[in-house]
């Protein structure tokens, strides 16, 4: 049986897939550079989501790194960071649509370009959404990850740091989730040329449960028991 | 940045008070002017708003923090769609600084932050479902209920990146004024919360005019 599976996805691209709850994602910033933006729903109810308020505030945090866990608007761990090398993912800069990628890096159609065409990350998750039957109502603010971006005293948002080559970021699921990722570039990317870095993809299958890290705060560990609420109703 | 309004409270055509815990959906059109009043001071008005023509586009944090390069709403903010088009613009404020990066409470994230036994606590999502279900005409549901403003409320980042819940420096009779570019249905839940700072811990009203 096949218990892991390994590819590499190019920068300005696009996928989908169910994680198992207990199953592991592995990120890899390949060549330094990666930026990957993620959202999450639960395949048995497609309107419950990735809410980033609820992540960040639950645990009193900007940054996203080893330890915290990542919620849903229902109360509920979609999953935890159990591993983290770079240190530093942002969730509220959102995506960049068609209009703000040619603004940034100049037009490029696909039959000009092909696949090296400027894909963005809107009309990236618009068609993965598609394909579960959602659209532009269930778009919600994505993770970015290998994304650095800090606020100063008067809020002012400054991405300091994007990706760093080998940096690695683990996933651990901590109930089944439906992943959806690109690889366009970061909203406060400077224009120029169009980031060409790609991301390494990992999936375990092998389940394990949430790593003591995750479980630290007191917020964590009701959220934990939240999900075991919603696993006991699919028992009864 | 603190700017008062030039507008005279006695011309305003609409002025509602809506008591903590209330929300209030209601449509203005392209041009008018909105205001909203912490009648009392610490309260937290949780703010969602719509294209009230297409209500797919509405009120999207991220556009609006990127387009500003700021986590920060004040005088000057211009509150982006997820179409990143401008709906709104804030044009007076004699708070200084209102948060959309905290969320609206609900029974569920209230279980996590506080206590598995307070699912049964009044909560801001609470007043947007019962809004959506009680107005079938707007056209809205849940799909549509996303990260919203709240107004008078104080969430510091710092630079190490943590995220705080702040004593808010709202104060009873300060306010926050807004032009709409585009017609718009706005929808608040006047926070019911009562286990974190950002009301005090004892919600009030608030009072909404429209020009």
């Amino acid at each position: 049986m096949t218990t892991s599976y390994q590819t590499q996805l190019p920068a300005g691209s696009h996928w989908s897939f169910v994680m198992r709850s207990g199953s592991a994602l592995t990120l890899t910033d390949v060549a330094g550079g990666a930026n990957v933006g993620m959202l999450f729903y639960n395949p048995e109810n497609l309107l419950e989501r990735y809410n980033a308020p609820d992540t960040l505030k639950c645990q009193h945090t900007f940054r996203l790194t080893a330890g915290h866990c990542l919620y849903s608007d229902m109360g509920r761990i979609f999953c935890g960071i159990e591993a983290d090398s770079f240190g530093w993912h942002e969730s509220v800069c959102g995506t960049l649509n068609a209009q703000q990628t040619a603004a940034l890096f100049g037009s490029s159609d696909y039959q000009q370009a092909r696949n090296q065409r400027h894909q963005n990350g809107y009309d990236s998750f618009l068609v993965e959404l598609a394909k579960y039957g959602l659209g532009k109502r269930d778009m919600a603010a994505c993770i970015n990850f290998f994304a650095q971006v800090r606020a100063d005293d008067n809020g002012t948002l400054q991405r300091e740091q994007q990706g760093a080559q080998g940096a690695e970021v683990r996933l651990r699921f901590a109930m089944d989730t439906l992943v959806l990722l690109h690889t366009c570039p970061h909203p406060l990317t400077p224009g120029g040329d169009y980031p060409r870095a790609p991301l390494g993809l990992q999936i375990d299958a092998q389940r394990a449960p949430l790593p003591e890290i995750c479980l630290q705060r007191a917020e964590n560990q009701r959220g934990l028991r939240n999900n075991a609420l919603y696993q006991l109703q699919g028992e009864l | 940045m603190i700017k008062e309004s030039l507008l005279n409270p006695a011309e305003a055509h609409v002025q509602q008070q809506i008591g903590a815990g209330d929300y209030w959906l209601h449509r203005i059109e392209k041009g008018q002017t909105l205001r909203i009043t912490d009648l009392e001071g610490n309260q937290a008005a949780d703010t969602l708003f719509f294209n009230a023509d297409d209500t797919a586009e509405r009120y999207s944090m991220s556009d609006t923090l990127r387009g500003q390069h700021n986590v920060f709403l004040t005088a000057g903010s211009v509150l982006r769609s997820n179409d990143d088009r401008p709906m709104l613009t804030i044009v007076a404020d004699t708070c200084g600084r209102h948060d959309t990066l905290g969320g609206a409470c609900a029974t569920e994230s209230n279980t996590v932050r506080y206590d598995l036994e307070k699912r049964h606590m009044h909560a801001c999502r609470d007043s947007w479902m019962l809004a959506v279900a009680e107005h079938p005409e707007y056209g809205l549901t849940r799909r549509d209920i996303t990260h919203n403003i709240n107004f008078f409320m104080n969430v510091p980042v710092t630079h190490e990146g943590g995220l705080t819940f702040a004593d808010g420096i709202s104060a009873p009779g300060k306010y926050v004024e807004l032009v709409a570019q585009m017609n718009i249905l706005v929808l608040i839940s006047n926070c019911p919360q009562l286990n974190n700072p950002c009301n005090g811990y004892n919600p009030t009203p608030i009072l909404v005019s429209v020009w």
